[in-house]
C-alpha cells in the first residue's frame, strides 16, 4: 500500500513539475498566459454532452444524491434532457469499462463516475481517449491530463452528526454499520463521527462492523440488529440504504443516516444525516468544460462551499443538540480549525496527529486514513 | 457489556429471521424439482413477489392481498418458465436464468417508479400493515423464558413457512397426488403410462413452487425491510436457496433445518466478536456454499437413492420419444 501511495506521490510530483515547466514555457511565449491553460477547447452549450456512470439507481441514497446533483447542474446551466446521459446500476467490474466506452461513443465531452471501484477503469479508458474528460468521485488518482477526481469533506458533516449521536446516547455505545475496511473514505467517516461523539460525550465508544458491501439491504439490517444487541442505542451508517435506520426504529432506538434525510423511513429513530449537495461540484466542472478552462485538478469541497451538510435535525434529537452543532459548524467555517486537528490518538493509544497540527488532505483521502481508527472506536 | 447468553439468543433469533426467506425459496424449488424441472429463476420470482407484494400492500393496505399478490406474482413468473419448458420444451437452465434477469429488472423498475413518485421520496407501508407483519403476541407462549422470545415472537410469515414445509412433507410422502408427482419427477414416461397427466402435474407444481418463492420475496420486502422498498432487495438470497435445495436433499423437513443452518451461517460473522476470531468476512460469506459442497460430496459417496435429485430433473419430457 505504502509503495503505491509513494508511486502516486512521485507521479503527482512529476505531473506538477511538468505543469510548471509547461506554464513557464507558455509564459515566455505569451505574457498573458500566467495561469496554466486548459488543454480542452471551449464547447458550445448546444454541443455539450455530459455522461455519468452510477453504481446505483435514482432511488438509492448515494446514487440518488448524485442524480439530483447532475439534474441540478442541468437546470442551472440550461441543458436539455438528451444532453445528460446516465448509466445506472453499473457494477464495479468490466461492465464499468463498457459503460464508459458507450458514453465516449455517444459523444460526451465529460464523463463522471460515482463509485470508488470505478477508479481504475476510468484511468484506463481516460488514457485511451485523451480528448474526453473523466472525473471520478471518491478516489485519489489524477493523471494530470484528462482524469481528475472530486469528492467532498463529508467528514465535516459526519463530525456534526456525531455530535447529535453523542448527545443522544444513554448507554454510551454507538453502533456504526460500515462498508469496507481499510478504506480511507470509510475510516475517515468513522473517525470524524467518533470525534464528533467524543466532543460532547468523551467516554462514549463507537462499535464498528464492516459488511464488505456498499449496498445490501438485508445484510445492513442484520448488522444493525447485531449492533443493537451489543447495547448500542444509536446506529450510524456508511452504507447506502435506510435499513440500519429502520432497524433502529423497530428496536425503539435512534440513528444517523447517510446521503439523504432518512427521517421519512424512520420517523421515530432518525436524528440527522450527513448529506451531499453534488450539484455544486458538477456545475463548477461542467462550466469549466463549456468555457474551455477545465484543468486536471482535484475538487475537494466542504461545508464552506455548500458541498456537504447535515439534514435538518429531527424531533428525536436531545435538547441542546442544535446549539452544540452550530458551535462546531462555526469553528469549521472559520477555517481556523478542522475535524482532524490534533491531538488525535489511534485506538492502540498512540498519538497520530500532534497537538495543533491538522491532517493534510492527502492523509484524509488516502495515506494515513486508510487504516486509522481513533481512540474510542472498536471493530466488533 | 451484554452477556454471552444474551448474545447467543440474539444470534439465534437473527438466524431464524434470516432463514425464513431461504425456506420459502427452498420449498418452492423442491416442489418444482420434484416435478422434474430445475428452475434457476428462484431469485427472479422472489423479486417479483417482493415488488408486487409491496406495491399491492402499499396501495390496498391489506395483509391478505399483499400475501396473495406476492404469491401470484411468483406464480406468474413460474408460468412463463413452465410454458417455455413444459409446453415449448425449451432448455430449463436458460429459461430459469432468463427468469431471474427478468424478475430482477421488473422489480427494480417498478420499485424505483413507486419510490420516485412517493410523496416523501421513500415508499413504505402504513403502520397498520407493518403491525400485521411484525412479531405476533402468542399470549403465555411468547412470555415463556428463553424459548418464548426465540420461538413464539415471530411474524405470521415465519409460521406460514413452517406450516408450508410440514404440509409439503405430508403431501409428498403420504398422499396419492404426492406419489404421482414424485413419479413424474423420477420417470415421466412411467408416470404417463400409469395415466398421470404429466404436463398438468408439472404446471401445477411449478406454479405453486413459484408462488412460494414469491412469498419469500414478500418476506424480504415486508418483514426484513419492514415495508420499505429498496433497490436490489433480494441481493442473491434466491441463489442461496438453490444451494439449500441440495443441502436439504430435496426433503421439505430437512429444508426447515437446513434453512436454519444457512440462516445461522449468514449472520454468524455479525455475532462472533472480532477480538475472538479475526478472519476475513468473505470466508464467512463462503460458508453456506462450502457446506453445500461438502453435502454434495458426502451424498455422492453414499449414493443413497433417496438423497438424490429426482432422476427426470433437467430433461424435458417428450411423449413421442418413448
Amino acid at each position: 500500500m505504502s509503495n503505491s501511495v509513494k508511486k502516486v506521490r512521485t507521479t503527482r510530483l512529476l505531473v506538477l513539475f511538468m505543469l510548471l515547466t509547461l506554464s513557464l514555457g507558455s509564459f515566455t511565449l505569451a505574457a498573458s498566459a500566467e495561469q496554466p491553460t486548459s488543454a480542452f477547447p471551449p464547447v458550445a452549450l448546444e454541443d455539450l454532452k455530459v455522461g455519468m456512470v452510477l453504481i446505483g439507481s435514482q432511488d438509492d441514497g448515494f446514487s440518488g444524491a448524485h442524480y439530483n446533483g447532475l439534474e441540478g447542474m442541468k437546470a442551472e446551466l440550461g441543458l436539455k434532457d438528451e444532453q445528460v446521459l446516465y448509466k445506472f446500476n453499473v457494477p464495479e467490474n468490466a461492465e464499468c469499462d463498457a459503460a464508459l466506452r458507450e458514453l465516449v461513443d455517444a459523444g460526451c465531452q465529460i464523463i463522471f463516475g460515482n463509485s470508488w471501484g470505478f477508479m481504475n477503469f476510468m484511468e484506463e479508458v481516460a488514457e485511451e481517449y485523451p480528448q474526453v474528460i473523466f472525473s471520478h468521485c471518491s478516489g485519489y488518482k489524477n493523471n494530470g491530463v484528462n482524469f481528475n477526481n472530486y469528492f467532498g469533506r463529508i467528514y465535516q458533516a459526519r463530525f456534526l452528526a456525531g455530535i447529535a449521536a453523542g448527545m443522544k446516547t444513554a448507554t454510551g455505545k454507538i453502533g456504526y454499520v460500515a462498508a469496507w475496511a481499510d478504506n480511507a473514505e470509510v475510516n475517515g467517516g468513522i473517525n470524524a463521527f467518533a470525534l464528533g461523539v467524543q466532543s460532547v460525550n468523551p467516554d462514549a465508544v463507537v462499535y464498528v462492523k464492516y459488511i464488505s458491501s456498499w449496498f445490501d439491504p438485508t445484510l445492513e439490517k442484520q448488522t444493525a440488529v447485531a449492533l443493537l444487541s451489543l447495547d448500542c442505542d444509536v446506529i450510524a451508517q456508511h452504507v447506502d440504504t435506510s435499513m440500519p435506520q429502520v432497524a433502529a426504529q423497530e428496536a425503539g432506538k435512534f440513528g444517523c443516516g447517510y446521503n439523504t434525510d432518512m427521517t421519512p423511513a424512520a420517523p421515530d429513530a432518525h436524528l440527522t444525516a450527513p448529506i451531499w449537495h453534488w450539484s455544486s461540484v458538477y456545475t463548477a466542472e461542467v462550466k469549466d468544460v463549456i468555457n474551455g478552462t477545465w484543468l486536471p485538478v482535484n475538487y475537494f469541497l466542504g461545508l464552506k462551499e455548500g458541498m456537504v451538510d447535515i439534514s435538518p435535525l429531527s424531533k428525536n434529537v436531545a435538547e441542546g443538540t442544535a446549539e452544540k452543532i452550530e458551535e462546531a459548524r462555526a469553528r469549521i467555517l472559520s477555517g481556523e480549525w478542522d475535524v482532524f486537528t490534533g491531538p488525535i490518538y489511534n485506538n492502540a493509544g498512540e498519538m497520530v496527529v500532534k497537538e495543533g497540527e491538522a491532517l493534510a488532505d492527502a492523509d484524509i483521502t488516502g495515506g494515513l486514513m486508510t487504516t486509522l481508527l481513533i481512540k474510542g472506536v472498536e471493530v466488533k | 457489556m451484554t452477556g454471552f447468553w444474551d448474545q447467543t439468543s440474539a444470534f439465534l433469533y437473527a438466524a431464524i429471521l434470516a432463514s425464513v426467506p431461504l425456506l420459502y425459496g427452498t420449498l418452492g424449488e423442491i416442489l418444482t424439482q420434484k416435478a422434474g424441472n430445475i428452475n434457476l429463476g428462484v431469485e427472479g420470482m422472489m423479486y417479483l413477489g417482493a415488488v408486487f407484494g409491496f406495491l399491492v400492500g402499499y396501495g390496498t393496505d391489506s395483509l391478505v392481498l399483499t400475501l396473495l399478490s406476492g404469491f401470484l406474482a411468483g406464480a406468474a413468473g413460474a408460468l412463463i418458465y413452465a410454458f417455455l419448458t413444459v409446453t415449448l420444451k425449451a432448455n430449463q437452465n436458460v429459461s430459469g436464468l432468463t427468469l431471474t434477469i427478468f424478475g430482477t429488472g421488473v422489480a427494480n423498475f417498478l420499485g424505483e417508479k413507486a419510490k420516485m413518485n412517493a410523496p416523501l421520496g421513500t415508499a413504505f407501508m402504513s403502520d397498520r400493515l407493518r403491525s400485521f407483519m411484525s412479531p405476533m403476541d402468542l399470549g403465555a407462549f411468547s412470555r415463556l423464558p428463553v424459548i418464548g422470545p426465540l420461538l413464539f415472537q415471530h411474524s405470521i410469515m415465519t409460521y406460514l413457512a413452517l406450516m408450508a414445509g410440514v404440509a409439503m412433507h405430508l403431501y409428498l410422502k403420504r398422499s396419492r397426488p404426492g406419489l404421482n408427482l414424485r413419479a413424474v419427477g423420477e420417470n415421466p414416461a412411467a408416470a404417463d403410462a400409469m395415466g398421470v397427466p404429466v404436463a398438468a402435474y408439472k404446471y401445477v407444481h411449478i406454479l405453486i413452487g413459484g408462488g412460494l418463492c414469491g412469498l419469500g420475496g414478500v418476506y424480504i420486502s415486508m418483514v426484513t425491510c419492514l415495508g420499505n422498498w429498496q433497490p436490489n432487495i433480494i441481493a442473491g438470497q434466491g441463489w442461496i436457496a438453490m444451494a439449500l435445495v441440495i443441502f436439504a436433499s430435496w426433503k421439505p423437513l430437512r429444508a426447515i433445518l437446513g434453512s436454519l443452518v444457512f440462516g445461522a451461517l449468514s449472520v454468524l460473522r455479525l455475532y462472533i466478536p472480532k477480538s475472538l476470531i479475526d478472519i476475513p468476512a468473505a470466508l464467512f460469506s463462503m460458508l453456506p456454499f462450502v457446506v453445500t459442497c461438502l453435502v454434495l460430496v458426502v451424498s455422492s459417496i453414499r449414493m443413497r437413492r433417496e438423497h438424490q435429485q429426482p432422476a427426470g430433473c433437467g430433461v424435458n419430457y417428450f411423449r413421442e420419444e418413448r
